[in-house]
This record gives C-alpha cells, structure tokens and sequence, in this order.
C-alpha cells in the first residue's frame, strides 16, 4: 500500500471528460478523441467515445472483458484497418500536427510508423534478438553504425541490455516469456514513437516480469505518451495517472487514477472498482 | 475397485490390440516399398555401371544406356522447379495474404483443390494443344518442363497456403504494427518462416512429377533419342544458351516404358537398372530439399 500511495503522489494534473482545450492544466495534450465510433461488420464495439490522453503520462484503460478497451486502443495505429468490414467514425486528433488519425485522407501506415504497440501475448519475429529490435529500424532506412547503437539503446531503455547483450545473436525463442516481452517493449521503443500502446502487455506474464514491466513503463513515460489497456486494477492504480472505465463499449468515466479509485463519481465505476461484476 | 480393474484390463486390451494392428499396417507398407526395391536390385543391379549411365539406347540390349534419359528427367525437373515454384508459391501468398475472402476466392479455391485432383494424361491433352500446338513449343523439354508444372502446381499452391496459415497472427500484426507494407510482411516475416512447410509440398509435388509418363507420352516425348540437348554453356559470347530447352527428349519412365514392352528379357534387366537410378534421383533431389529445408529451419527458431 505504501508504494501505491508514494506512486500517487506522483499523479501530476490530469485530463477530465470534454476538456476540448489544447491543455489540461500545465500539462499538454497529445491526443484528443472525439464522438469516436467503431464497428466490426454492424457490431457497434465503441459508442460516441470522448476522452483526452495526455502528453508525457500513462493513461489507463480499464473494464471487464469485451467491454471495448483493446478495440479502442487498436485504433490508434489503424491495426483494424488488417481486417475487412472494418469502419470508424469521429475524429482522433493527435498533438501537436493536428493529424486526423482515423481520418480518410490519413495513410494508416503513416499511422503505424509514429505509433507502436505492444501486445498480450509476447509476439517476437522467430528471429535474433537484434534483427527483432532492428526490424522497425530498418523500414525507416536505418543502417550501420546508427541502426546498432539505436538497437542498444532500445535495449537498454526496455531494461533488457544487460540480458541479452552477449546473445544478440541468438534467437528470440530462447528468451524467457518476460525477456521476450520485454524485446517487444523494446522493437516498440527503437522506432521513438508519438504514442506507445500496451494491450494488456503482463496478462501473459508471471509476477515478477510483471513488477518489471510495470516499473519500466512507468520510466518509459519521461520521453513518450503511454496508454495501457489492462484487466488487473491493481496495476492500473500503481502505474498510471489518469484512469479510463469502459463497459459496453462506453466511456464510463475518466479522471486521475486517484480520484478513480479512491472517489469515483459514477455508480458502475465504484462497483466494478470493488469487484462487485467483472 | 474390482470394477475398475475390470474396467482398466479391458481399455489396457484395447490399447494392446491396436499396437499390433497398427505394426501390421505399418509392416504392409514397408515390405511392399522393402520387396520393390529388393526386385529391382535383383534384376537390375547387373546393369548399373559407367557404360550404361553414359551410353545411348541401342537396339542391342547389352549396349544400351540411359544418358539421353536421365540427362531429359534432370532438365524437365529444373524447368518444372524453376516454373511451379514461383507460380505456386505466389499464388498461394496472393489467395492466403492479399485476396478478400469472397464468393470468386471461394470458387478459385474449390477448383485449384480439384485440379489436384485430374488425371495427369489430362493435363498432357491441355498442353499437347496449348503449348505444342497454339504456343508452338514443339515437343521440347520447355513443354515437358511446363506440363509438368502446371501439374504439380496445385500441390505447391496448397502446401504454401498450409504453411502460412501456421504463422501466428501476432506474428503478422507485429509486423504491420511497425509499420511495414504487406509485401514487407510477407518478404521479411511470412516467406521465410512459411519456408519450411513449402519445400515438403515441393519435395512431394517434384518427386510426383519425376515419375510422370503418361502426360509426357502424349505431348509426344521420344521413346528412342541418341543425342543430347545443346549445352546451356558457349564457348563464345554470351556464353549461355537457351537452346536445350526446345531440344527433344525423353526421361527414365518412358525409357523403362518403352524397354518393359519389348519380348527381350535382356531389355527387362535394362528397365530395372533405369527403374534403379530413378530412385536415386528422386532421392537425390530428395535429399537436396530436404537438406535446404533443414538449414531454413535452423535459422528460424520458434
């Protein structure tokens, strides 16, 4: 409990629902979601979604299972788009270009290459443990000298350098489940994206690698904006700042994860917050 | 207590019996391919020495070869490769990765299913008309070769949709999600690791092919030829030739065809040994698949 109170106290200014402003307080916004609307075939899977995520902070999404939190997350680098009959509506602004990330004239691989994503199941390329950081690398025409030197500090800010820097060689494969999603973290890391995306990144995971890449995103957002999708609330309280409830594919309520979970304002948040349905 | 040992002693019979019927029905396999092979090495093995792998057919039994055929079944097999493999395998990543799934990629599906299916002096009559006689191929290596592909197309076609779709999906978003285009997944992630799953659709989809007589015989090999193909390499510029490809030709099936027929049993004794060394180059290119695979496999660790 101690440490989860030390991690509060951290909790700078956070975002509120229909903050429609270029700030929220002193700190920035990096991406405004508005009336946003996803459908799979005629399934509605998000409804009228309006939220604001913060520039340099871990914003986390929380909500019993099928509720909508990994479909909207995988919106922001247009993973849907992989899929047929797949069709968004409303607007995802992201700061400071103003570029409509959902929009019709927007390229999702432009898209893809200012996000990254890190998913449930660690999902390393059956390749070396450096071609997998490199990879993202190398579709940006990075070679040589640099591509190494931005692998290793790829590595090293994913905690995972000391690890495996005498077995860059060596496949992935060998790694254990959390080194792996730890290389994941950093193949996510190397391409120094706008947003990183965590779809429910320790659900795989055992306690241990857990608490490391739980400590670690809580670093990672010094230099880059987090949102993490999770079930566990535990872990949505000590790492993040501000904290979103979905239920039926509804924002619930938004507010700084303090608030969140020692006042929340809406009925449904308290009882899914004390374990009441979910 | 008593109840479960009864229970237990009568599935422990049951295991035990299908032991036995499963040695059985391995056994049966074994010694026919066992019983075969002894057979021919019995009538054949007489033959096999450096004047029958270097000579020309003869009317003589005891001075006829199988150069001009094995030197056929080789250069049918490289054309054969070297157009069902890229055919198949593009095919197979095109309908597995880029096609939308809709009622023409159902119907292209169910029929490249039943074209595996057609008998293969069918696909002979296709290329007698197509390639010999509108394309006007003449009954050359190049139209063996290819009939031979378009046979086994169907073959490579489904072993590199089979193998794809053993790759994760995760595998496949990862890849996208760093942004890279389709054909990026599909030359970097897809192709490499699908690799291993598509050489042994290859290696079955060859080793059918170098067996084939009938479409061969009808697009109109020669059962009797004494000469070989040009040679690809020139001793003046530019130094390859393509002419080889429109040279005649016959391969081992038709030469042990053609030898069995005869009253002769000298030229019986003939088409084992040529029944011998095609075995051994079907295993050959075998064991060269095979150890390509084996490479392939060992880069890639899942």
């Amino acid at each position: 409990m101690t440490i989860m109170k030390e991690e509060f106290a951290r909790v700078q200014v956070s975002p509120q629902v229909g903050d429609a402003s270029s700030t929220t307080g002193d700190v920035p916004v990096k991406c405004q979601v508005e009336d946003l609307s996803f459908y799979y075939g005629k399934l509605q899977a998000l409804k009228n979604i309006n939220m604001v995520f913060a520039a340099n902070q871990v914003t986390a999404i929380i909500g019993p299972s099928g509720c909508g939190k990994s479909t909207l997350v995988r919106c922001f680098n247009r993973i849907h788009d992989l899929y047929p009959e797949t069709r968004y509506e409303g607007k995802i602004t992201l700061q400071p270009s103003g570029i409509n990330l959902i929009g019709a004239e927007t390229d999702p691989l432009e898209m893809r290459m200012r996000m990254s994503m890190v998913f449930q199941k660690p999902n390393a390329f059956p390749k070396s443990v450096f071609e997998n950081v490199a990879f993202g690398l190398r579709l940006r025409n990075v070679t040589g000298t640099d591509l190494s030197e931005r692998v290793e500090k790829a590595l090293r800010s994913a905690a995972l350098w000391d690890e495996v820097k005498d077995r860059l060689r060596a496949s992935a494969y060998t790694l254990s489940g959390g080194q792996q999603q730890r290389l994941c973290i950093a193949r996510a890391l190397a391409t120094e994206p706008e947003m990183l995306l965590f779809d429910e990144p320790t659900s795989a995971l055992d306690p241990i690698a857990t608490g490391k890449i739980e400590s670690l995103i809580f670093e990672l957002k010094k230099n880059v904006t987090v949102v993490i999708v999770t079930h566990n609330m535990q872990q949505a309280a000590r790492i993040s700042d501000s904290t979103a409830f979905m239920y039926l594919g509804k924002l619930v309520e938004v507010a700084p994860t303090k608030t969140m979970f020692e006042n929340p304002s809406n009925k449904l948040t308290e009882e899914y917050i004390t374990g009441h349905f979910g | 207590m008593s109840d479960f040992k009864h229970i237990i002693a009568k599935r422990k019979r049951q295991d035990f019996l299908f032991n036995i019927v499963g040695i059985l029905c391995t056994l049966v396999g074994i010694l026919t391919l066992g019983a075969l092979l002894a057979d021919l090495l019995m009538d054949g093995l007489v033959r096999i020495n450096w004047t029958f792998l270097t000579s020309f057919p003869s009317r003589f039994a005891e001075r006829a070869g199988i150069l001009s055929s094995w030197v056929g079944t080789l250069l049918i097999m490289i054309v054969t490769a070297s157009a069902a493999v890229p055919l198949g395998v593009a095919a197979g990543i095109y309908l597995e990765e880029y096609a939308r799934r809709n009622w023409l990629t159902n119907l292209i599906e169910i029929n490249i299913a039943n074209l595996a299916g057609v008998p293969s002096i069918i696909y002979g009559l296709m290329a007698l008309s197509l390639l010999v006689y509108q394309f006007r191929l003449g009954q050359s290596i190049l139209t063996g070769g290819l009939t031979l592909a378009f046979l086994i197309l169907p073959i490579v076609i489904v072993a590199t949709r089979e193998a794809l779709r053993t790759i994760p999906q995760g595998i496949r978003e990862a890849a996208y999600a760093l942004g890279s285009t389709k054909w990026q997944v599909v030359r970097h992630h897809l192709l490499p690791y699908s690799l291993g799953g598509t050489m042994t659709g290859i290696i079955i989809a060859l080793s059918r092919a170098i067996g084939e007589t009938a479409p061969l015989i009808t697009i109109g090999a020669l059962t009797f030829i004494a000469f070989l193909p040009p040679p690809p390499i020139k001793s003046e510029a530019p130094f390859v030739s393509a002419e080889w490809l429109m040279s005649p030709f016959s391969v081992l099936p038709i030469q042990m065809f053609n030898w069995v027929s005869r009253p002769d049993q000298a030229f019986v004794v003939n088409a084992a040994g040529a029944g011998l060394v095609l075995i051994f180059v079907t295993l050959l290119l075998n064991g060269i698949a095979i150890m390509i695979r084996y490479r392939v496999r060992k880069r890639i660790k899942w």
